[in-house]
C-alpha cells in the first residue's frame, strides 16, 4: 500500500515536472500535447520509480543493496510483488475488471445501434466509446491469457520456481495501471475517436485524446515485450531437469509462440505509434500526403504487429483449450509433435500476411495474391489445431465439467471465426465485405471466440488450483450455455448485416437494417447479462466454495501435484521430469516426479468418483 | 530421488545454474526485439523518400561521427576483456573513454541537427525520416552512456571481478548494438543514392 501511495504521488509529480519544465521551456499552453508528452514520459518514470524499481534497481544501479518488499497476506497484490503468483492473480483481476468495462462500452454502443438514426449518442461520442471499446477489449485479448496464465502457471508446468525476470516480471505488471489511466483519462483532452486502429490521417488531427492513446497503447507494447522476453528466457533456461522440449505441456509450447510474437513485431506497433505521434507533436510528415508523406506507411507497420497480434491473442487460448481438452477427456494429446510445428508454423506466417487488411487500401495491386496465398496457408497449421482438439476428444472418457463445456464450444466458435475467415482473405470477396459487419462479426467470432471463451475455459479449469476452492458446477455450465447462445445471437445476425451493406464503425445506418440490428441489440443485453452470473460466480467460490485439494481433475501436468494454491516457492524438492506430461491410459507412463511423488503413473486415474468434480457436495 | 532440503536451498541452488545463460539470452532476446524496432525506421525510410537524398548533408562530420562510435566500440571491448583478467585500471579507463566517445558523438549530433534544420526542416519528407532515425538512434546512444556511467561507476567502487562482471559484460554487448544499427543508418541516410 505504501508502495501504491508512493508510487501514484511519484507519477503525479513526475507529469507536473514534465509538463510544467516544457510549458516553461517553449511556451503556449499547459494543455499542449507536447507539454503532456513529456509529461507523462516523466510522470511513468515516477510512477515506476516510486512502486518499486526505485528500492531495488536504482539503489543497485549507485552500489546500494535493494530493499526488497516484505508484505504479505493480501497487500501482496498492491504492490511490486516479485512472486510469478501473485503478478498472476494481478493480470488475472486487473484484466477481468477490463472486459467488464470494455463490455459496458459495448453495451452503450448496442444501445445506440438499435434503431437507426442518432438515438442516445451524437456521431462523435459514438466514434469515442466504440474506439474505446476496441481499444480496452484488445489490450485484454493481448494481455489476459498470457499475463495471467502464463504467468502463474509456465514456471510450474515446466518445473521451475519463478520467472527468469523476477523484477521485470513485476515492472511488466506495474506499467499495465498507467495505460489504464492514460486511456481513461483521454476525455479530459477531448477523447480519441480513430478506432483502436488509429489510422491516419484522421489520427493525426483529430481530438488531444488522441495522444493519450498513442503514449498509453506504446506503454502497454513494452509491456508486452517485456512479458514476452521474459516467458521465453523462462522456458529456455530453467525448464527442470528431464523437461526437453518434447515434453513441455502444450499450453508452454502456446506461450513460447505467442511471445515470440509479441517480443519481436509488437516493436512495429510502437514504431508506428511513434511516427504518429511525432506527425501531431514534432511537425514531421510521414502520414501527410500533401508533403510527401504516406498514410498506407501507417498501415502497413502497424499492420505487421496487429495481424500477428491476433495470434497472440490465440495461440494461449489454443494451449489452454488443448491443455483442457486432453486432461478432461482421459487422452494423450492427439499428433502432439504436429500441434507444436503448428503453433510455431503459425508464429512465422504471422508476419507475412498483414497486408490482408489492405486490399481496399490501394496498395499495390501486385501484393494481393501472395498476402491472400500466405493468409489461406494459416488455415493448415490452424486446422491441425482443430484436428487435435476434435481428435483428443474422440472416444475419450469425457468429463462434462464446465472446464470442457467451455473447451467443446470453443471449437464451434472459433471454426466459425475460421471459415468466415476465408471470406476475408480471399481478395475477391474481400473488396466487397471490407469495413462491413461480416468483419465485426467475423473477429468477434475469432477473438472472442477463440480468445475469450478459452479465457474462461482457463478460469473454470485452474480456479481451484489458484485459490484452492471448487466452482459450483452447475451454475459454470448455465454461464456457459447462457453466454454461448446470446453470442450467437448477437454476432450471427452481424454477418447478415454486412452481407446486405451495414458499414462497421457508424453510428447511423439505413433503416431497412432496423429489425436485425434490433434483434443484436436485445441479444447483446442477453449477452452482457451472462457475466454478472460470472462475476457471481466467481466470486462466490472464493469465499465458500467446497475445498478442491490439490488435484482436483487428476491431472498429470506438475502444477496439479503441488497445493492448492501452491506454496511460495512451488516445490519442496527439485523436480525430475521422466516422460510425457499426457501419458493417460498408456501403461509405464509416467511425467515426473518430486519429493516422493510420482504424476502421470500408470494406472490412468478414472473420471468417475475420482477427486471433488465441483458441485456443493 | 528428491533431496529434503528448504524450499529456499533448492531456489537458491537452481538460480546459480540458469541464471547466466538467463541473463544472456534475455539480452539478446532484448537486442532481437530493438533491431525490429529500428528496422521498422529504416523501412519507413525507403517507403516515403525512396533513396531521395537532399543537396546538403555533411559528409565529412557523419563520417567522423561514425569513426567516433566504432572507436568507442573497440575501447569498450577492451574494458570488458580487462575486466575479465581483473585490470581494474585498464577497466576504468577505457570505459571512461568509451562514455567520452559516446559523448562527443552526442554533441556531433547536435551540430548535425543545427545544420540539418536549416537545410532540411522536419516538416519535409526526408528531414522527417532523418530527425527520427538519428534521434531514435541519439536516444539509444543516451541510455548507452547512462548504463556505462553506472558500470563505471560501481567499478570504481571495487565491484566486478574476472568471474562476476554480467553487467559490464551486458551493457557493453548493448553498447555494440547501438554501434551496429549506427552502422545500419549511416548508409541509409547518408550513402544511398543521391548523386
Amino acid at each position: 500500500m505504501r508502495q501504491l501511495l508512493r508510487a501514484v504521488i511519484f507519477g503525479i509529480l513526475g507529469y507536473l515536472v514534465g509538463a510544467v519544465l516544457t510549458w516553461l521551456v517553449r511556451g503556449g499552453s499547459l494543455g499542449d500535447e507536447v507539454c503532456v508528452v513529456f509529461g507523462y514520459v516523466v510522470g511513468l518514470v515516477g510512477w515506476l520509480f516510486g512502486i518499486g524499481m526505485g528500492d531495488t534497481w536504482v539503489r543497485e544501479w549507485f552500489g546500494l543493496p535493494a530493499r526488497e518488499s516484505e508484505v504479505t497476506g493480501w497487500k501482496r497484490y498492491l504492490g511490486f510483488s516479485t512472486n510469478h503468483k501473485v503478478i498472476g492473480i494481478q493480470y488475472l483481476a486487473t484484466f477481468i475488471v477490463v472486459l467488464l468495462l470494455g463490455g459496458v462500452a459495448a453495451m452503450i454502443i448496442r444501445l445506440e445501434l438499435a434503431q437507426a438514426g442518432e438515438g442516445i449518442l451524437n456521431a462523435d461520442r459514438y466514434n469515442q466509446i466504440m474506439s474505446m471499446h476496441g481499444i480496452l477489449m484488445v489490450a485484454v485479448a493481448v494481455a489476459a491469457i498470457l499475463g495471467s496464465f502464463g504467468n502463474y502457471l509456465v514456471p510450474i508446468m515446466i518445473g521451475a520456481d519463478d520467472m527468469a525476470f523476477p523484477r521485470l516480471n513485476a515492472v511488466t505488471f506495474w506499467l499495465i495501471p498507467p495505460v489504464a489511466i492514460g486511456l481513461l483519462a483521454a476525455p479530459a483532452l477531448g477523447s480519441f475517436d480513430a478506432g483502436w486502429t488509429a489510422y491516419p490521417p484522421l489520427s493525426v488531427v483529430n481530438n488531444g485524446g488522441q495522444i493519450l492513446f498513442v503514449l498509453a497503447v506504446t506503454t502497454f507494447g513494452l509491456s508486452s515485450i517485456l512479458g514476452g522476453l521474459n516467458v521465453i528466457t523462462t522456458i529456455v533456461t530453467m525448464r527442470a531437469p528431464g523437461m526437453t522440449w518434447g515434453r513441455l505441456p502444450i499450453f508452454v509450447w502456446a506461450a513460447f509462440a505467442a511471445s515470440m510474437i509479441s517480443l519481436l513485431t509488437t516493436q512495429f506497433f510502437a514504431a508506428s505509434l511513434v511516427l504518429i505521434a511525432m506527425d501531431r507533436v514534432a511537425g514531421t510528415v510521414f502520414f501527410d500526403g500533401a508533403a510527401g508523406g504516406d498514410p498506407l506507411l501507417y498501415q502497413h507497420l502497424f499492420w505487421f504487429y496487429s495481424h500477428p497480434a491476433v495470434y497472440v491473442m490465440v495461440l494461449p487460448g489454443f494451449g489452454v483449450v488443448l491443455e483442457t481438452i486432453t486432461h478432461m477427456s482421459r487422452k494423450p494429446l492427439f499428433a502432439y509433435k504436429a500441434v507444436v510445428v503448428s503453433l510455431l508454423t503459425i508464429a512465422g506466417l504471422s508476419v507475412i500476411v498483414w497486408a490482408h487488411h489492405m486490399f481496399t487500401s490501394g496498395m499495390a495491386e501486385y501484393l494481393h495474391g501472395p498476402f491472400m496465398f500466405a493468409t489461406e496457408m494459416i488455415s493448415v497449421p490452424t486446422g491441425v489445431i482443430f484436428l487435435s482438439a476434435v481428435a483428443t476428444l474422440w472416444r475419450g472418457r469425457l468429463w462434462m465439467k464446465t472446464p470442457l463445456f467451455f473447451a467443446m464450444i470453443w471449437i464451434f466458435q472459433f471454426l466459425m471465426g475460421g471459415v468466415t475467415g476465408i471470406f476475408l482473405a480471399d481478395v475477391v470477396t474481400d473488396v466487397s465485405l471490407h469495413d462491413s459487419y461480416f468483419v465485426v462479426a467475423h473477429f468477434h467470432y475469432t477473438i472472442m471466440g477463440g480468445m475469450i471463451f478459452a479465457f474462461l475455459t482457463g478460469i473454470f479449469f485452474w480456479f481451484p488450483k489458484i485459490t484452492g476452492r471448487m466452482i459450483n458446477d452447475r451454475l459454470g455450465i448455465i454461464f456457459a450455455v447462457w453466454l454461448t447462445i446470446g453470442f450467437q445471437l448477437t454476432f450471427l445476425p452481424q454477418f447478415w448485416l454486412g452481407t446486405n451493406g451495414m458499414n462497421r464503425r457508424i453510428a447511423d445506418y439505413p433503416e431497412q437494417l432496423e429489425g436485425a440490428n434490433l434483434f443484436s441489440s436485445i441479444s447483446a443485453y442477453f449477452l452482457g447479462g451472462s457475466f454478472l452470473l460470472l462475476v457471481y460466480i466467481l466470486l462466490s467460490a472464493a469465499r465458500r466454495g467446497p475445498r478442491a485439494g490439490d488435484n482436483p481433475w487428476n491431472a498429470s501436468t506438475l502444477e496439479w501435484q503441488v497445493s492448492s494454491p501452491p506454496p511460495e516457492h512451488n516445490f519442496s524438492g527439485q523436480p525430475t521430469v521422466l516422460g510425457h506430461p499426457y501419458g493417460y491410459g498408456t501403461a509405464g507412463s509416467r511425467h515426473a516426479e518430486f519429493a516422493g511423488v510420482t504424476t502421470g503413473g500408470p494406472t490412468p486415474p478414472e473420471p468417475t468418483g475420482a477427486g471433488e468434480g465441483g458441485d456443493n457436495e | 530421488m528428491a533431496m529434503t532440503t528448504t524450499p529456499e536451498a533448492v531456489h537458491s541452488r537452481a538460480e546459480a545454474t540458469y541464471r547466466p545463460a538467463a541473463n544472456r539470452l534475455g539480452l539478446w532476446l532484448f537486442l532481437a526485439s530493438e533491431t525490429f524496432l529500428f528496422s521498422a525506421f529504416i523501412s519507413s525510410r525507403f517507403v516515403v523518400s525512396g533513396t531521395d537524398q537532399p543537396e546538403h548533408l555533411n559528409q565529412g562530420l557523419a563520417l567522423l561521427l561514425t569513426l567516433l562510435l566504432l572507436w568507442s566500440s573497440i575501447s569498450a571491448f577492451r574494458a570488458e576483456a580487462a575486466i575479465a583478467h581483473d585490470n581494474r585500471r585498464l577497466f576504468q579507463r577505457e570505459m571512461l573513454t568509451t562514455i567520452v566517445l559516446g559523448l562527443l558523438f552526442l554533441v556531433g549530433v547536435g551540430l548535425e541537427f543545427n545544420e540539418a534544420l536549416a537545410d532540411f526542416p522536419a516538416n519535409t519528407i526526408y528531414g522527417s525520416s532523418f530527425f527520427m532515425l538519428i534521434g531514435l538512434h541519439a536516444f539509444h546512444v543516451l541510455t548507452g552512456i547512462l548504463a556505462l556511467g553506472v558500470v563505471w561507476n560501481l567499478g570504481r567502487l571495487g565491484h566486478y571481478g574476472s568471474d562476476d562482471h554480467w553487467p559490464v559484460e551486458g551493457v557493453v554487448k548493448y553498447w555494440h548494438f547501438v554501434d551496429l544499427m549506427w552502422v545500419a543508418i549511416y548508409p541509409t541516410l547518408y550513402l544511398f543514392g543521391g548523386s
